[in-house]
């Protein structure tokens, strides 16, 4: 399906380098995670596994694109898994497209989906250690994000509390198919601690909730189901708005990753109209929708959508704001999107660099 | 151009069950019985409260009861003061969220009748969607063959959110018989609650819930498309009611570039997703989920890319614009022109043989 690409090193987009905003890393075996988990969970997760909320233990509801989700040319030599080896990470990604930095959002151990809290509770804090151990120590360019054990708040905020100003940390991690929509208070305290440590906090799409992929049941296909992820994205920024948290919380940060941003402007046009109609519902929303989408919502460009007049694209970044678009290329997984091709409009000087890296060096205080 | 100067056909108003007894006359002995020993007073829908400012515009609200219970108001506010000369209303009703099939059916078979005696037969200009029992395709293909000769009922309703997406060959009877009878497939914003109206789950507010109808409509569309059922009945129409109108050219290149990504897994989808669309989808026009910036709905207009997609619709009563602000600024006259009254008679075969 997809033909490996000849490449040529050299054409880089920006010259100080590039931000990626979605890279994945997986361990090169099990172990080096649950090394970290105390005996107890470590015999737990040998005896019971993992529990995604989906029928397979190992596969996707929907099978995939490609194996492992990835490019097939992002197989490491030694035969690993795509993203669990550094030194081909950096051949094949981090130089090749001058990566000044890039942010690791650890998909698979699905924290928010286990039956059990203290296992997924463990989980978490390995993770975190793995991340800084085998990738941001040995690599200053990569960026941890912090997992945490979603559905149980408390132990999500000592997670949060334990890596809070650590400067290998870049964000807290989030899925959005949870056991209740984002924004209700389950999940609060899990903002409370974000906003008190001024952590942006990364949602990256997908994932298996508690609840139907739509709102009118499970679809059939992956072409169905991998953009449902935008639609989700519009349900959990909906969510976050209408419970009021980010007028409780004014300085909170979130990114939605791979999601898509066509749909950001219409869902805040949306928003905007039908808050009018039916404020007597919600009379603690003082603030216009899209003005708070637009103050706490920051979106990555992977997988990037495809106007059919390349310029439509452009009108759209206008209408979301230049200043809330990151870059992000989804290493190594199938849908990759390559910064020298991604983006098939001229960008100015000032828009490149936004783009490719500002905003993010902002947004992350990277440094 | 004023739209004043054209009369429009009105794609989506709203005629309202006040109570099950109204449909009794209707019903036969045995479901009579059924629906007042047991008690089914009423079934209107969770996703309407009928007190709630969305459902009814202030000022089009009756004195007493429930907007879109009296004829004689509707007929005032839909044909006097917004000049439609003809105009489709559409009964969203709890018949179609019933778990129990067959009651289902013969209170989609009632609700029909009771719109043919009460509705259509009374005022000449106004014509009516098909209710029908999709739990259960053999049902609905049954009431859509016993409608069909009044050529008065125009099309077939359906909601936007149920049991499975409507792409799936559950429904293709459904789609055969109303192409074979020149009926597009109008897919109503509503949900029958068999799943949480987000994939996040189920939300707090009647506000989260109606913005997220137009997520709903974009999973449907994709599985419409996917599943194969527009490419299978090449000569349906499929028109999207109360849908928000505004994220259709997102929806489009979103599904383009997956389509162009993973045709092989649906390979029985031969054509660009947009291009079916452009082909076989019609929206109508509100909500028009825009602000209020001439620019910005020109826009979209381009994007959408199709001056056949959109039919004039005010959605009455439910409260979508004010005064008579039901077209948005940006429309081109030549667009307005074929919005009010063409793209209807192109998308409904039944109203042009009617006109």
């Amino acid at each position: 399906m997809n033909e490996t690409l000849v490449r040529t090193a050299g054409a880089t987009p920006v010259k100080d380098g590039v931000v990626d905003c979605d890279i994945h890393p997986l361990p090169a075996r099990p172990d080096d995670v649950l090394a970290y988990m105390p005996e107890r969970w470590q015999e737990h997760h040998r005896v019971y596994g993992s529990h995604f909320r989906a029928p397979f233990r190992e596969s996707s509801p929907w099978p995939r694109a490609a194996p492992a989700i990835s490019r097939r040319d992002a197989w490491p030599p030694n035969g690993n898994m795509p993203g669990s080896d550094l030194p081909f990470m950096r051949e094949q990604h981090l130089d090749l497209h001058n990566i000044e930095f890039g942010i690791l959002q650890v998909l698979g151990f699905a924290t928010g989906s286990q039956r059990n809290l203290d296992y997924s509770a463990a989980i978490a804090s390995a993770l975190n250690q793995w991340q800084l151990d085998y990738w941001c120590n040995p690599e200053p360019r990569l960026k941890g994000s912090i997992v945490i054990p979603t559905e149980d708040p408390e132990a999500a905020v000592a997670e949060i509390e334990r890596w809070a100003g650590h400067p290998a940390f870049a964000q807290i991690f989030m899925t959005p198919r949870l056991t209740e929509p984002m924004g209700r208070r389950r999940y609060w305290p899990i903002y409370e601690a974000a906003s008190r440590h001024n952590l942006p906090i990364g949602i990256h799409g997908g994932g298996h909730g508690a609840h139907a992929t739509t709102g009118g049941g499970w679809p059939s296909y992956y072409i169905e189901e991998h953009p449902t992820a935008g639609q989700s994205a519009q349900a959990l920024i909906t969510s976050l708005i209408v419970e009021g948290v980010l007028e409780r919380w004014t300085n909170l940060r979130f990114v939605v990753v791979e999601a898509g941003f066509a749909w950001v402007p219409a869902l805040g046009w949306r928003l905007d109209k039908h808050w009018r109609r039916l404020r007597s519902e919600v009379p603690h929303i003082e603030r216009l929708p899209s003005e708070q989408m637009h103050q706490h919502f920051w979106f990555t460009t992977q997988p990037v959508d495809e106007p059919e007049r390349p310029d439509d694209m452009r009108r759209t970044f206008d209408w979301i704001g230049w200043d809330r678009i990151l870059y992000a290329s989804d290493y190594p997984h199938w849908d990759f999107d390559d910064p020298r091709y991604a983006f098939p409009f001229r960008l100015s000087p000032e828009e490149r660099a936004m783009l490719f890296r500002d905003n993010a060096v902002s947004l992350f205080g990277l440094a | 151009m004023s739209w004043r100067d054209v009369k429009p056909i009105d794609c989506d108003i709203h005629v309202v069950v006040p109570h099950t007894g109204v449909l009794l006359p209707y019903l036969d002995d045995y479901w009579r019985d059924y629906v007042t020993v047991r008690g089914v007073r009423n079934l209107d829908m969770t996703s309407y409260p009928p007190t709630a400012p969305l459902t009814s515009r202030p000022d089009w609200r009756p004195a007493t009861g429930h907007a879109g219970t009296d004829l004689a108001l509707l007929r005032r506010h839909v044909f006097d003061e917004l000049g439609a000369q003809i105009a489709i209303c559409n009964v969203v009703w709890g018949a179609q969220a019933l778990h129990h099939h067959h009651l289902a059916a013969a209170l989609c078979r009632a609700v029909n009748a009771w719109v043919a005696a009460e509705w259509l037969d009374r005022e000449p200009r106004l014509r009516a969607s098909i209710v029908v029992p999709w739990q259960n395709a053999a049902h609905a293909v049954e009431e859509i063959e016993r409608c069909a000769p009044d050529r008065r009922f125009v099309q077939v309703l359906l909601l936007a959110m149920a049991d499975q997406p409507l792409g799936r060959e559950h429904y293709w009877p459904i789609y055969e018989a109303a192409a074979r009878h020149g009926l597009p497939i109008a897919i109503h914003a509503g949900s029958a609650y068999r799943h949480a109206t987000t994939s996040l789950g189920w939300p707090s507010t009647l506000l989260e819930d109606y913005v997220a109808q137009a997520s709903g409509f974009q999973n449907q569309l994709m599985s419409l498309i996917c599943e194969g059922a527009l490419s299978k009945f090449p000569d349906l129409k499929v028109v999207l009611v109360e849908s928000g109108v505004t994220w259709l050219p997102a929806f489009m290149w979103r599904a383009n570039k997956i389509w162009r990504a993973m045709r092989m897994e649906t390979p029985w989808v031969d054509r660009p997703p947009a291009a079916i669309v452009r082909d076989q989808v019609r929206l109508t026009l509100q909500p028009f989920d825009a602000p209020p910036d001439a620019a910005v709905v020109e826009r979209v207009i381009e994007q959408i890319d199709s001056d056949r997609t959109i039919l004039f619709a005010t959605d009455y009563p439910h409260w979508q614009f004010d005064e008579d602000e039901v077209i948005p600024a940006g429309l081109s006259a030549d667009l307005a022109r074929r919005v009010l009254v063409d793209n209807a008679l192109a998308t409904y075969p039944r109203l042009e043989s009617l006109s």
